[in-house]
């Protein structure tokens, strides 16, 4: 029972305090490093990417398998119901249709007048479904199961349907983290379809839980704005690709200066039931991009 | 064994929260498992597995969901070490402490997610986001605290036994 031999069987172990104290110390360098510098994502991506994304990926389609599937029996009641409505409709629709048939060349021939073009179809993209979102209350940023091998770069555009998304704010191999336009305190450059002025279109989780978020700063002197017009991305955007649907308006109140507007705008896109979207692989040039 | 029962606690209620209940949501609101995990393994355990799982939880957080790496990492470190100061007092079988605690634990985290991420850039509704916000996360929280307590409780108790046993035999 010599010392000697006691000693080798106790572990030296830090004192709690000091491994504390150690960690936030690691914690605040990893801070600064992340605030000032790139270093850090991508190796920490790298590791994301092959120890969670896979399951992720897994779980995500094995629960929303099954969120179908108790929607489906809850609804398969309410459906031989609503099919004798639906019937009904049918007929009345059928008469619609034709009238409607006639709009269709109407809008073919307005849309050639605006030279709207559908621009977004020249664009490059990739489909991608998303796999797991923020797991916070507080911002809406998710992953989606595309990354660099896809050839998705930071700052890629992210639309679903026929409008805006948000943009790519980091990439990995296999997966990518997207912020919405919706999250608070994102500020999108925008302006109007038709008569160009620009605005400044800002996320807001408070308003949006009614559907609608903020714009303002709208030079709209000849008071051409009304409620309804489109709101594309602005071609002054050092970020985003020129001409990409975000919204129609809402309201519109004129500012305290009496110079500029602000209001609301309802997203086209319905980010409460997003499962895919698209990313645009070209990425905006801008003297200000790296 | 610990560390292992530790890390894969923290490593499934990543994934089951960014996937499993961010479907199924209620309101919007995503119930805070790692929180709960950490704090758990905080006065199960002890400061200091509490603050490494915090950290690594946080960390998790950081990598995949957030804008700073370290924030999320800094936060759950201290919920989890403030957690382990309190195993002294906490004796076995104890139910009422352990969930004051998680609640505890969820009220000071949303405060200073909201203080430190909002209320500096500017957010002052402070209503709106304890109503929308912190406050259903909370409750959610306990619910789901009510259900994964007693689990985790009872993996740990095993580990224990189990460890007891193998180190009294080779002993």
């Amino acid at each position: 029972m010599s010392p000697l031999v006691k000693r080798k069987k106790e572990r030296y172990s830090l004192p709690t305090k000091y491994i504390l104290l150690i960690l936030t110390l690691i914690c605040v360098i990893l801070m600064i490093l992340s605030f000032t510098t790139n270093i850090l994502s991508a190796p920490l991506n790298f590791i994301g990417g092959y120890s969670i994304v896979p399951f992720q990926k897994g779980l995500t389609s094995a629960s929303s398998y099954f969120v179908n599937r108790t929607a489906n029996l809850k609804k398969m009641e309410e459906l031989t119901e609503e099919n004798e409505k639906l019937r009904a409709q049918v007929d009345e629709l059928l008469s619609d249709n034709t009238n409607l048939q006639q709009d269709k060349y109407e809008l073919a021939q307005l849309r050639e007048l605006f030279d709207l073009n559908s621009e977004y179809e020249e664009y490059d993209k990739v489909g991608a479904h998303i796999i797991a979102s923020d797991p916070g209350n507080w911002y809406s940023s998710f992953v989606i199961d595309k990354g660099a091998k896809d050839g998705i770069q930071v700052d890629c555009n992210v639309i679903a349907g026929s409008g805006l998304v948000g943009r790519v704010t980091s990439v990995g191999p296999n997966y990518s983290k997207v912020i919405s336009i919706i999250s608070d305190n994102v500020n999108t450059s925008a302006m109007m379809l038709a008569s160009e002025d620009n605005l400044i279109v800002t996320g807001n989780l408070e308003t949006m839980k009614n559907g609608v978020i903020e714009y303002s700063q709208l030079a709209d002197s000849d008071e051409k704005v009304g409620v309804g017009d489109k709101v594309v991305t602005s071609n002054i955007s050092d970020k985003y690709l020129p001409g990409i649907l975000i919204g129609y308006i809402d309201t519109i109140n004129t500012d305290s200066n009496n110079l500029t507007k602000s209001g609301t705008l309802i997203p086209v896109v319905d980010f409460k039931h997003l499962e895919e979207v698209l990313v645009i692989k070209q990425v905006k040039l801008s003297p200000y991009s790296e | 064994m610990r560390i292992i029962a530790s890390g894969v606690f923290c490593i499934v209620s990543f994934i089951l929260q960014s996937t499993l209940f961010s479907q199924f949501n209620i309101g919007g609101i995503v119930p805070n498992l790692l929180l709960i995990v950490t704090a758990t393994i905080g006065f199960i355990i002890g400061r200091k597995y509490g603050m490494v799982t915090g950290f690594v939880a946080g960390l998790l957080t950081d990598i995949f969901f957030g804008s700073v790496i370290g924030f999320y990492a800094l936060m759950y470190m201290y919920i989890g070490y403030l957690n382990g100061t309190f195993k002294k007092i906490l004796y076995p079988g104890d139910f009422k402490l352990p969930l004051l605690l998680i609640v505890g634990s969820d009220v000071i985290y949303s405060h200073a997610v909201y203080f430190f991420m909002f209320f500096i850039q500017g957010q002052f509704h402070y209503a709106f986001y304890l109503k929308k916000v912190i406050l259903p996360e909370v409750v959610y929280t306990t619910v789901i605290a009510c259900i994964l307590y007693p689990i985790m409780k009872f993996f740990f108790n095993k580990i224990d036994k189990w460890e007891q046993k193998v180190t009294g035999e080779s002993v």
